[in-house]
């Protein structure tokens, strides 16, 4: 059957959890961070909850399936579940190291560097993270404590969690910041989604889910043994804080009127927040093209805006993805998943100190060649596209000695000291094993050897 | 890295030189897959140096025609990696032929390991590398393994000196343009 699917490229989305596929109608969902004291307790948590594991071809925003768990490993996980040390070796070097080792390559330093993260994330002894959504709060409150309860059962701890809802409005998705979210995705090939207008084509599965030929043409050297990595994906996961009182305050400093304002939070951005892009609205916003999912993501900039007069060059969403000013694209998608944990900060409310944000994963067959390169180049390094002095302005390392241009006729205005919108509170590297691999793990994973 | 974007600032025509020590980094800084060299006066560049597996010369030396024509055609073919300048010399040390490929560019070649692989898998410059003892032979699908091999042959300069310092490729054409455009501009008003 593998054969088969090699030849052909079928993607075997009954073999892929859901979790980079489909998305399910939920409003809620609990992430919780599990370390394995003996081998046996985590083989033994990770057989039962195998069940509640759902696919990609079964689980979906209108299917009856609600296996809506997912799970996935760091590399320390793997290990205390059993895997062979020849098999733990041929993994990326990256992902032997975990995120937290990696810090300062994807910029994550100063206040948001390792030392500061919370939940025990850059612990050596995070092993899992299990992902259960739930369509409400109270849903997802039933499953927080049957979760425990059999965690307890199999002697597996939780290090730490966190829960995360849905912010009001719940019609579209947005984060705290206000801004439309889930408007730029990438199609896999074998999914039969559609992209929407200006998306691109549909790119090679091999992109994102192991065993299968990426934009090269090729399947690329993948680690061992076959049965534990096919049908699987490397996540990044980064629990980002939004400081929105800093980010309000702002926009009040650089706009004198609430027009004014929303045109400052578009140029951060690159899209009004409604969701509407600048380049296609340069001027005012235009919330009916915010939400036209056949309109708003259908431009581009070297064609549409060299000069970055509509879209500053160093806006969030042109450095996340450069359309036609970048090259070899196809190789850098990322496929987003997460979502806003926190209670919402009221429109006319001061800054609380309560932490809020985004808990996002990104999901790619290579770190490094994904999530490490937009992380180093696009977000954090302040020479991109030769602005000299600048970092991503909403998710970039910002301590005040970095700048943000904004292209205007006659003079560009340029605004210095940006302050940090948002803190990067804790991450890790996970890998998101196949259906038949985490039944493999849960075995014991030790037929590995014969490769 | 302060002290160099303050001396491009002050004089891009104020010809400047910099010592590099042994490492080729003045603070180890981590990138994807190695220490980042520094940026200095001829901006970024790396010298790989690797022996020519025996008998294997008149091969290699063929590459030099396929890259030429391959510019002919395609003249933006090695736009990607900004370069300046590339210089890929042959040289013998007790009977055994050696490589030596100095490329002088603007990019941290740390951010853009993978479009060079890319890209030389594209132009034939992977397939002239086959020829050097330990490259690679799975080349084709294991990029990180090239970049590797790039890393472990580069021989970072203990000097580089630029006549204009820091000045990007990119710089330099703008200002060529603009002479050429003002030379045409004189022709005109004659």
């Amino acid at each position: 059957m593998i054969k088969d699917a090699e030849r052909s490229g079928i993607l075997e989305l009954n073999d892929i959890q859901h979790f980079l596929i489909t998305r399910t109608p939920a409003l809620a969902a609990r992430y919780e961070f599990l370390t394995f004291h003996k081998p046996e307790q985590g083989r033994a948590w990770l057989a039962a909850i195998l069940e509640k594991v759902g696919n990609a071809k079964d689980v979906g925003p209108h299917a009856p399936d609600a296996r809506w768990v997912t799970v996935a490993f760091t590399w320390n996980g793997l290990r205390a579940l059993g895997a062979d040390d020849a098999s733990l070796a041929t993994f990326p070097e990256e992902f032997r190291q975990g995120m937290a080792a990696r810090a300062t390559i994807i910029g994550t330093t100063g206040v948001n560097a390792p030392d500061h993260w919370v939940g025990g994330l850059a612990n050596l002894d995070l092993h899992a993270i299990v992902i259960l959504f739930a369509r409400d709060v109270e849903e997802r409150e039933r499953c927080r404590f049957e979760h425990r309860r059999f965690l307890q059962e199999c002697g597996v701890e939780a290090i730490s969690s966190l829960d995360l809802e849905a912010l009001p409005p719940y019609d579209y998705a947005h984060e705290h910041f206000g801004y439309r979210d889930r408007l730029s995705q990438p199609v896999v090939e074998g999914t039969g989604e559609v992209p929407t207008p200006g998306s691109g084509r549909p790119l090679k599965a091999g992109e994102f889910f192991l065993g299968y030929p990426d934009e090269t043409g090729v399947v690329p050297l993948l680690p061992k043994p076959e049965v534990l990595i096919r049908n699987g994906s490397f996540l990044a996961y980064v629990r980002l804080q939004e400081h929105v009182g800093a980010f309000r305050d702002f926009l009040r400093e650089h706009g004198k009127t609430p027009q004014e304002q929303e045109l400052v939070a578009a140029k951060l951005m690159g899209r009004w927040r409604s969701g509407a892009p600048l380049v296609l609205s340069p001027d005012k916003d235009d919330p009916g093209l915010g939400r036209d999912m056949q309109r708003n993501n259908d431009f581009n900039y070297k064609a549409m805006d060299p000069h970055g007069y509509a879209c500053p060059v160093g806006a969030h969403i042109r450095r996340m993805n450069l359309r036609d000013t970048g090259h070899n694209m196809e190789r850098r998608k990322m496929i987003r998943r997460g979502g806003t944990y926190g209670p919402p900060l009221p429109a006319d409310a001061p800054e609380d100190g309560v932490e809020r944000g985004i808990a996002a994963f990104i999901g790619c067959a290579s770190l490094v060649r994904q999530f490490e390169f937009a992380m180093n180049v696009w977000v954090n390094d302040p020479h991109f596209m030769d602005l000299g002095n600048e970092r991503d302005p909403i998710i970039g390392t910002q301590d005040g000695t970095y700048d943000v241009t904004i292209p205007k006729r006659p003079v560009r205005k340029k605004i210095k000291g940006l302050p940090a919108f948002t803190t990067v509170k804790g991450g890790a590297y996970f890998f998101l094993p196949g259906i038949t691999a985490l039944r493999f793990l849960a075995a014991g994973a030790r037929e590995a050897t014969s490769r | 890295m302060v002290q160099q974007d303050g001396l491009r600032q002050q004089n891009g025509l104020k010809p400047a030189a910099m010592a590099i020590p042994k490492e080729g980094y003045f603070k180890l800084e981590k990138g994807r897959y190695g220490p980042i060299f520094p940026r200095t006066p001829i901006n970024y560049g790396f010298t790989i140096i690797a022996k020519l597996k025996p008998g294997r010369e008149a091969a290699m030396r063929e590459y030099g025609n396929l890259i030429e024509k391959t510019i002919r055609e395609a003249p933006e073919a090695l736009a990607v990696l900004k370069l300046h300048s590339l210089k890929w010399v042959l040289f013998d040390i007790n009977k055994e032929t050696y490589f030596m490929y100095q490329g002088v560019f603007d990019t941290d070649f740390d951010k853009y390991s993978e479009d060079a692989v890319q890209l030389f898998t594209q132009t034939g410059i992977t397939t002239a590398f086959v020829n050097l003892e330990g490259f690679p032979d799975d080349w084709k699908t294991n990029a990180p393994a090239v970049i590797k091999f790039v890393r472990e042959h580069h021989h970072p300069s203990f000097l580089e000196y630029g006549e204009y310092p820091y000045a990007t490729a990119d710089e330099i054409k703008k200002a060529l343009r603009l002479k050429q455009a003002f030379s045409e501009m004189l022709d005109l008003m004659q």
